[in-house]
């Protein structure tokens, strides 16, 4: 067994975060797909003993700092979203790269949901339809991000 | 583009992914009640966002590198017409302020002063908006480049040349997170200049409502929008917007009145931090009632004041509950009494002309706040805070005994600035 690549998971992270805050035009910002999302879910889903719920966690604080109205908030989705990563791993896997889009499509609207549960429970709710775009350009990219994802340590 | 197979079985190192899991849960929900209560986390977000900054430096260091070829590529025929240009503005602002120094004198005069008051804003600092996405949804934050090292306090005022822009929500060492007026989530107290009606705006997309004006009031397109003074943050006679449009059958109360800030909100890549004079009369009123710590047992007991003084009705929005009833009855009032004595405070409006609102000239003070002109004994000193706040009921003497209507460190606000809802 190959050991975790813990530099490539904290250096594609902040790569991921870095997307997350680069600026873009408007209509483009509207479909960015959520990056860190899709690192935190690749990392519990290949290497589910390399602490992606931890991995969540800290990228949740992270993403609180730069965005979050409330501290906590991205943190408890994220290592939720990994939990359920690191539970499924072996189920997510085994599925052909079609049905994976699929999962993590469901996955993503999970997450904007419970985003959208935290936000109503701390009193601002935010109800514009745009904030779920980028679930779909996400589900899109998901081959494209574990293939560059994939690149960075050995095969498995 | 399928995984790799693996099939290993999970437990055999560590906590569990469940127990694991319901640690982090909890942590992250103990952070968010922590945080829910105002202030608890202010070291916690310090941090993070002293974490945050390199992060934020290196993704908006491409565009102000690009700014700065830009600049210095700029050839000596734009120069020198923009020099000129300036030079033409400079001359004007000049003639406008020739007679400042009179007029500042009458004023004393009129208000029975032996000196002329020194400007409201005391010092300002010039930032940069840094170019970060704070939130693709709430396009009304912006990240600017000054924090508590260069002395940036929480709830300070931003404007640009033109207006105010919004105040500082959370301050690291070396930026600030400012909310601009146009926020859904942001209130700031206005005053109608053309009749002195006092009442709140909110922020509503990339313009500003009056949801709390009654439907009958009197406004029309064009009245500018200047800040009341009240809510602790700003002071008293900046200008904020100019009604664009009326509609009085909207549905929601937000939109019946539509306003357009002053400042150059999507344009400005300068804005400017302003402290103010604390002892001024113009200088942000902090009414004692919303500086009173949450959960206070005397606060809660006292019954509300049954008939408050024309003012009192504009409690600052600090618990949005209290604020709005009593914003909406105070300008209904002043907005069925017609005849000028009634008006709130259009006393010196009438007789010493202001600077033109528009005009950009920040540092210049817009005269002082009408009610309560302090008798000639204490003529040196500018007047007390609680001449110009009108007390809110018997018990405003103890509270402001205790120094939560004055607080000690006077630039540095304890409590949460009152245009902030969140």
């Amino acid at each position: 067994m190959t050991r975790e690549p813990r530099g490539w998971m904290v250096f594609t992270s902040i790569v991921a975060l870095f997307l997350t805050v680069l600026p873009l035009p408007s209509w483009l910002d509207m479909v960015r797909p959520a990056f860190v999302v899709l690192t935190v879910l690749y990392f519990s889903v290949t290497w589910p003993r390399a602490g992606g719920i931890g991995l969540g966690f800290f990228c949740g604080v992270a993403l609180d700092a730069l965005e979050g109205p409330v501290i906590g908030e991205h943190a408890l989705v994220l290592s939720a979203l990994a939990f359920i990563g690191v539970w499924e791993h072996q189920r997510i896997r085994s599925k052909p790269a079609f049905q994976q889009s699929l999962i993590v499509f469901f996955a993503l609207a999970l997450y904007e949901f419970l985003l959208f549960v935290v936000d109503v429970w701390t009193g601002h709710p935010n109800t514009d339809v745009r904030r779920w775009l980028h679930i779909f350009t996400g589900a899109m990219i998901w081959p494209i991000a574990i293939a560059l994802l994939e690149r960075g340590h050995s095969p498995r | 583009m399928a995984f790799g197979v693996a099939n290993q079985s999970l437990p055999g190192r560590g906590p569990t992914p469940g127990l694991r899991f319901v640690a982090y849960a909890v942590l992250s929900i103990t952070l968010m009640f922590l945080d829910r209560r105002e202030g608890w986390m202010e070291q916690v977000r310090f941090g993070l966002q002293t974490a945050m900054y390199p992060l934020q430096m290196a993704v908006s260091s491409p565009g102000a590198a690009w700014g700065w070829v830009r600049e210095s590529a700029r050839t000596r025929e734009t120069l020198r017409s923009e020099n000129t240009e300036l030079r033409t503005r400079l001359r004007d602002l000049e003639l406008r302020t020739m007679r400042y120094e009179a007029v500042s004198q009458e004023n004393a005069q009129l208000r029975g002063l032996r000196t002329a008051l020194p400007p409201v804003a005391e010092k300002w600092l010039v930032a940069e908006i840094v170019h970060v996405e704070i939130d693709s949804l709430r396009p009304s934050r912006v990240l600017i480049n000054r924090g508590t090292s260069n002395g940036v306090f929480k709830g300070q005022a931003v404007m640009d040349d033109d207006g105010i822009l919004g105040q500082t929500k959370h301050v690291g060492p070396w930026s600030a997170e400012v909310i601009l007026i146009t926020d859904p989530a942001h209130e700031i107290p206005v005053q109608i200049e053309r009749t002195g009606v006092r009442t709140i705006a909110l922020g509503n997309e990339d313009s500003l409502g009056l949801p709390f004006l009654p439907a009958n009031a009197d406004i029309k397109a064009g009245d500018v929008l200047l800040t009341s003074g009240m809510g602790g943050v700003f002071p008293q006679g900046y200008p904020v917007a100019k009604v664009a449009s009326i509609n009085r059958e909207a549905v929601k109360a937000v939109e019946r009145v539509r306003a357009e800030p002053l400042a150059q909100i999507n344009r400005s890549r300068e804005v400017m931090l302003v402290w103010f004079r604390e002892a001024h009369p113009a200088a942000p009123v902090r009414n004692a009632e919303s500086d009173l710590p949450k959960g206070d047992p005397n606060a809660q007991a006292q019954p509300t004041p049954p008939k408050p003084k024309p003012a009192a009705g504009e409690a600052t929005p600090g618990t949005g509950t209290t604020a709005t009833p009593g914003a909406a009855a105070g300008t209904q009032r002043a907005g069925t009494a017609t005849p000028p004595a009634t008006r709130p405070s259009a006393g010196p409006r009438n007789t010493i002309p202001t600077p033109a609102p528009a005009s950009g000239n920040n540092a210049a003070p817009l005269p002082p706040r009408a009610s309560g002109a302090p008798p000639p004994g204490s003529a040196a000193s500018p007047p007390p805070r609680s001449n110009a706040t009108p007390a809110p009921g018997p018990a405003a003497a103890p509270r402001t005994g205790t120094g939560t209507a004055a607080p000690a460190t006077p630039s540095q606000p304890t409590t949460p600035p009152a245009g902030n809802r969140e």
